[in-house]
């Protein structure tokens, strides 16, 4: 079980609380989590990666286990306790005012 | 009873205000979309409940929003809220919007001006204005920064570009404005299916008779200083068009300076500013039953935008333009430095035609008597980016 953290706009458009966790097969990574992020919630698509280029929005982030993995290969491993649900992959807005 | 329905798009969200057909009790409806930038809401002329919505975000994109019940409920065009998600390919791309670059529809995607002048690629940003058809409320038009014009026939859940327009030939010289390089208004000829009036900043005025296939810029008699010959085909920073449908070949236009009008579908403009204090705004729209009844609101510059002297007022011209009378019954007359944005301005259909505008200060005002007096629907919303009526029988 991977547990999946959104920012605020996200949970909404989504229809999501605080926490998403999903059921994952396979190898652990951005990729895998995201794909079955937005399989799960298809009104996601294009919120957090480019349709076509599936590249990570210029203005979102991702941690986990208190780490920056937003310039992590997006087939990398995640870190163990991300695939082992002890902690969550966060989707993290840049902070801004206005 | 009839009534009117008034769809407010602010930089934090959406409001939707209803009254009867006096306009004096209004219900309150919103934030929808709390947080986000609603740069445009409208309903479909053929079924009123249906309402599509462009939420934006720097952050997140573009997003499309549609209800089917007059704005009670919202759902993202082929994903509904509430379905339960299926694995496997989406079953639409409702906020993809693609430019066209396919060999079939002919032109490798072009670059346009950027603002020093160099050559910049396209980039998709957001949607700024959505046209529903006026015969079948699952079709839809989209005017998107940068500046290019998609259509969807299945309710919003896909967009296709016409990439007639941008293809055309001048887009080299089409160039940003200080709010990017928008295709902003979008008129659908009420006697003409196959003719469509786009206006992007700051390229101009353009006209299809085809249905899309093919545009022609019509510019001729703008003049701006603010490009190497003023007189150019295109490169003019146009604000905003409004026309009558009762009489679609009279366009009138509020440039980035001068207000202007042309009665041969653009083919040719005159000024028509005449006594206005300042000719530089953004609004203008047309009385629903005298077509020769227009309104602007002037703002001071294009390096103040405010109103003019601290007063927020109207100026109707009943001649056509030239003529112009200033309107400020009910409008603050000191103090007052807000704008009214491009797509701010709304007419409803009722007698006596009511007239509406949102300013950047978060107000929303009703003139129930064709301008000749206003009141406040309400004072303290986010900053108003777009103003639509709906006329409900």
């Amino acid at each position: 079980m991977i547990r999946v953290i959104l920012p605020f706009h996200l949970r909404n458009l989504a229809h999501v609380g605080n926490e998403i966790t999903l059921e994952i097969e396979g190898p652990i990574t951005q990729r895998s989590v995201l794909d079955a992020l937005e399989s799960r919630y298809p009104m996601l698509r294009g919120a957090i990666r480019d349709h076509d280029t599936l590249q990570r929005r210029a203005f979102l982030r991702f941690f986990a286990c208190e780490e920056d993995l937003s310039h992590e290969a997006p087939d990398a491993p995640l870190p163990e306790a991300v695939a082992s649900g002890k902690e969550p992959f966060i989707v993290i807005g840049a902070i801004a005012g206005g | 009873m009839s009534g009117v329905r008034v769809l407010v798009g602010t930089r934090k969200g959406a409001f939707i205000l209803s009254s009867d057909g006096k306009r004096q009790n209004w219900e309150v409806s919103g934030p929808h979309f709390a947080g986000w930038e609603m740069y445009h809401l409208k309903g479909s002329p053929a079924d009123p409940n249906r309402i599509y919505a462009s939420q934006t975000s720097g952050w997140f994109g573009q997003i499309i929003q549609r209800s089917d019940d007059g704005g009670k409920t919202w759902h993202q065009p082929g994903t509904p809220a509430g379905q339960p998600a299926l694995p496997g390919p989406p079953k639409s791309w409702s906020n993809k919007f693609a430019y066209d670059s396919s060999a079939e529809t002919g032109k490798p995607l072009t670059t346009h001006q950027w603002y020093d002048g160099t050559q910049h690629p396209w980039e998709f940003k957001r949607v700024w204005h959505l046209e529903p058809s006026l015969t079948d409320a699952d079709t839809v038009y989209a005017g998107v920064e940068d500046a290019a014009l998609f259509r969807s026939t299945d309710g919003g859940q896909n967009w296709k570009e016409l990439p007639g327009l941008r293809g055309h030939g001048t887009g080299p010289n089409w160039q940003p404005g200080a709010g990017g390089m928008c295709l902003h208004t979008i008129i659908l000829d009420p006697s003409n299916p196959k003719r469509i009036f786009i206006a992007i900043s700051a390229a101009g005025a353009f006209r299809t008779d085809d249905g899309g296939e093919t545009w022609k810029p019509i510019n001729r008699g703008l003049r701006s200083q603010y490009i190497p010959n003023p007189t150019a085909e295109v490169g003019h920073c146009v604000h905003h068009i409004a026309s009558n449908p009762k009489r679609p070949n009279v366009l009138f236009m509020q440039k980035h300076w001068d207000v202007m009008r042309s009665n041969d579908a653009g083919d040719n403009w005159t000024e028509v500013s005449g006594n206005l204090p300042t000719d530089f705004g953004f609004v203008i729209d047309v009385h629903a039953h005298e077509p020769e009844t227009i309104y602007v609101v002037p703002i001071k510059s294009d390096s103040e935008h405010y109103v003019h002297d601290g007063k927020l007022r109207v100026f109707r011209s009943r001649s056509g333009g030239n003529d112009w009378e200033p309107l400020s019954k009910g409008l603050p007359q000191k103090d007052c430095y807000v704008n009214v944005l491009r797509d701010a301005m709304a007419v409803d259909t009722l007698d006596k035609c009511g007239v509406y505008f949102g300013t950047t200060g978060g107000q929303v005002y009703c003139s129930p008597d064709a301008g000749d007096s206003w009141n406040p629907i309400v004072r303290d919303l986010p900053a108003v980016l777009s103003i639509e009526v709906q006329t409900l029988a």
